[in-house]
């Protein structure tokens, strides 16, 4: 077990690099000169040549990638070319936070709606409520989220008053301020992962009531509820939590998505305005961030995965 | 004597053919069905675009933000352009995104998959631990990584979405050519001193068709979405081409007074995203494909 998780660890390490190093050399290959956007407005040959020396890219690609790496391992990734100038790192720490609540509050609602969804759908098989379910699923599935986003917008900011429309309130702001920012975004970000966890819910939760041991605690005369709760959800979770994974994809690239509508300057507005502004430091590392939170999330399920049932042994 | 011959005569006649099976399985499903007639509405709009938009999707002739009337179905935007117009030429940009895209990513992801499976060794995990790689990440993440190397333009798009898409088509295909070769007809294709391509890509692949049709069905509708996210975001086409992701990000600032321009785009992207994922699901449901979904 502390073997897999050391193999497993290491190769979560072994992809950030790989995917540091990738982003390193195709943003290099890049057509054009980042610095003429820089200097566009001086276009003077000696003042870009200088500028070459002081950012060290006058060195050949291989020594600018040793000293890149070796910055990044202490925590520069460089200061923004573009505006203000300020270190990436800290646009980067700013943004998490905001990413990471936006993220984690849309999958609170999405099981919140999903796990009873899924229940009802599965134990009123072919029902109208069932019938119900699978549609509005199927809509979650094929809304765009930055669509859903406008549209909350346009129904609960701009006519109901309910929530603030866009922004972001740190948590240090008051939990309801920082709250009620995130419930539409949330909303918008979540919905097709609830659509997907409802409707594999209701498989797994069927497949489980067809089963032996259900079977033969229903001819024990158990109570249907304790049957439902106690014996057959837990069961019927596991193949919900081997998705964990790809729900964290799916959030994130929700929230690159959606912070853009609400105007929640988190990774995904950051990693958006960079490759506008064509700010190369900030887009390396945005998208090293990003990628961080993937790799290491699924490490993380995985690790879940073996608490959880424990029937799952690597060696 | 007769039941025998009766019986002769039924086996030697032309069963239907295999399209009209499928056919005849998904009008029998109404959700399908409905995907299948939207679709096909939707295929003909694009196709016929020219000739069914009542006005010039750029003319910038009438009202501004004019609400949906009889002369304009669905009102006019912010430069007084008829958005009905606007997002039937936006069909033909998603639609003709969601196709190529899905065709480049199915032809790359096939043809890597099939190669890692067959071959193994060396070559599977050269190509294993690039798909991998690819696989942490979700699909629009990468377009949008890609998109930041190349730049933006339709061009740039189609290429970046369809890059993102090859890690599930070789990871279908691989899984499938696993099974299939050790199937007996391939080893006697070698035995008959068949070359590896021919056993490839004449005995093999054709037999891992069902789940990829099934992929690829999926996978148009993601790329219609990811092509809409991108436009949105103003990574995707050109300004002023209308598509409807881009006709969205420009009507934002513009919603609060004028409804229709944040509702119907993304209506149309709904709908269509709709009908192909209902197709999807009967594909798979007719071809008895499990859903690809383990990670590990």
């Amino acid at each position: 077990m502390s073997g897999y998780l050391v193999r497993r660890f290491l190769g979560a390490i072994v992809v950030m690099w790989a995917v540091a190093t990738l982003v390193f050399f195709m943003l290099r290959a890049i057509p054009g000169d980042p610095l003429a956007a820089i200097l566009f407005d001086v276009g003077d040959a000696q003042a870009i040549a200088d500028l070459k020396t002081k950012l060290g890219l006058d060195q050949p690609v291989y020594v600018q990638y040793v000293k890149w790496f070796w910055l990044l391992l202490q925590g520069d990734f460089g200061n923004s070319i573009y505006g203000s100038r300020i270190e990436v790192s800290r646009i980067i720490m700013e943004a998490l936070p905001r990413t990471l609540s936006l993220a984690g509050i849309a999958f609170v609602i999405a099981i919140a709606i999903a796990v009873p969804a899924g229940l009802i759908s599965a134990l009123r098989k072919h029902s109208a409520l069932d019938h119900t379910v699978t549609v509005v699923a199927f809509l979650g599935l094929s809304m765009p989220d930055f669509w859903l986003g406008i549209m909350l917008i346009i129904v609960f900011a701009a006519n109901l008053h309910w929530l603030p429309a866009i922004g972001y309130q740190p948590l240090s702001e008051g939990f309801w301020p920082w709250l009620s920012h995130l419930i539409l975004p949330a909303i918008a970000v979540g919905t097709p992962f609830a659509a997907i966890i409802a409707r594999m819910i209701r498989s797994s939760m069927l497949e489980v009531l067809k089963s032996d041991y259900i079977n033969v605690a229903r001819s024990k005369g158990l109570l249907s509820w304790r049957i439902i709760f106690v014996h057959a959800f837990p069961n019927a979770l596991i193949p919900v939590v081997t998705v964990l994974g790809i729900a964290v994809a799916l959030l994130m690239a929700g929230a690159v998505v959606v912070e853009n509508v609400f105007a929640i300057k988190g990774l995904g507005r950051v990693l958006i305005e960079g490759i506008l502004n064509r700010d190369y430091p900030v887009v390396q590392g945005a998208i090293l961030a990003v990628s961080a939170i993937f790799v290491f999330a699924n490490l993380l399920v995985d690790v879940l995965y073996t608490v959880i049932d424990p029937r799952i042994h690597y060696d | 004597m007769a039941d025998i011959a009766q019986r002769e005569a039924q086996e030697l006649a032309p069963r239907p053919s295999r399209a009209r099976r499928w056919l005849r399985y998904i009008l029998a499903d109404y959700k399908a069905a409905a995907g299948l007639v939207i679709l096909s509405v939707l295929l003909f709009s694009a196709i016929f675009a020219p000739l069914i938009a009542p006005y010039d999707p750029n003319d910038m002739a009438f009202m501004m933000m004019g609400g949906p009337s009889w002369e304009h179905p669905l009102g006019t935007d912010d430069l007084g352009r008829d958005l009905l117009s606007r997002l039937l030429y936006g069909t033909r940009i998603s639609l003709f995104v969601g196709i190529s895209t899905v065709a480049i990513a199915l032809v790359i992801g096939v043809g890597l998959g099939v190669m890692a499976g067959y071959f193994g060794g060396f070559v599977d995990t050269v190509i294993m631990r690039y798909v991998d790689l690819q696989w942490a990440f979700p699909n629009f993440i990468i377009a949008v990584y890609l998109v930041a190397v190349f730049g933006t333009g339709l061009l740039n798009v189609i290429v970046a979405v369809s890059l993102a898409f090859v890690d599930d088509f070789a990871r279908v295909a691989r899984s499938m050519v696993l099974t299939i070769k050790e199937e007996q007809y391939v080893a006697a294709a070698r035995t008959l001193g068949a070359s590896n391509n021919r056993i490839m890509w004449r005995h093999i692949l054709p037999n891992t068709m069902a789940p990829i049709i099934v992929q690829g069905t999926v996978s148009i509708s993601y790329a219609i979405l990811a092509e809409a996210g991108l436009s949105f975001l103003g990574l995707g086409v050109e300004a002023d081409t209308p598509t409807w992701g881009l006709i969205l990000s420009d009507a934002r600032s513009f919603i609060s007074r004028a409804w229709w321009l944040g509702v119907f785009p993304g209506l149309f992207i709904m709908i269509t995203v709709l009908s192909i994922n209902f197709l999807g699901d009967a594909l798979r449901d007719i071809m008895d494909v499990r859903e690809f979904k383990e990670r590990h």
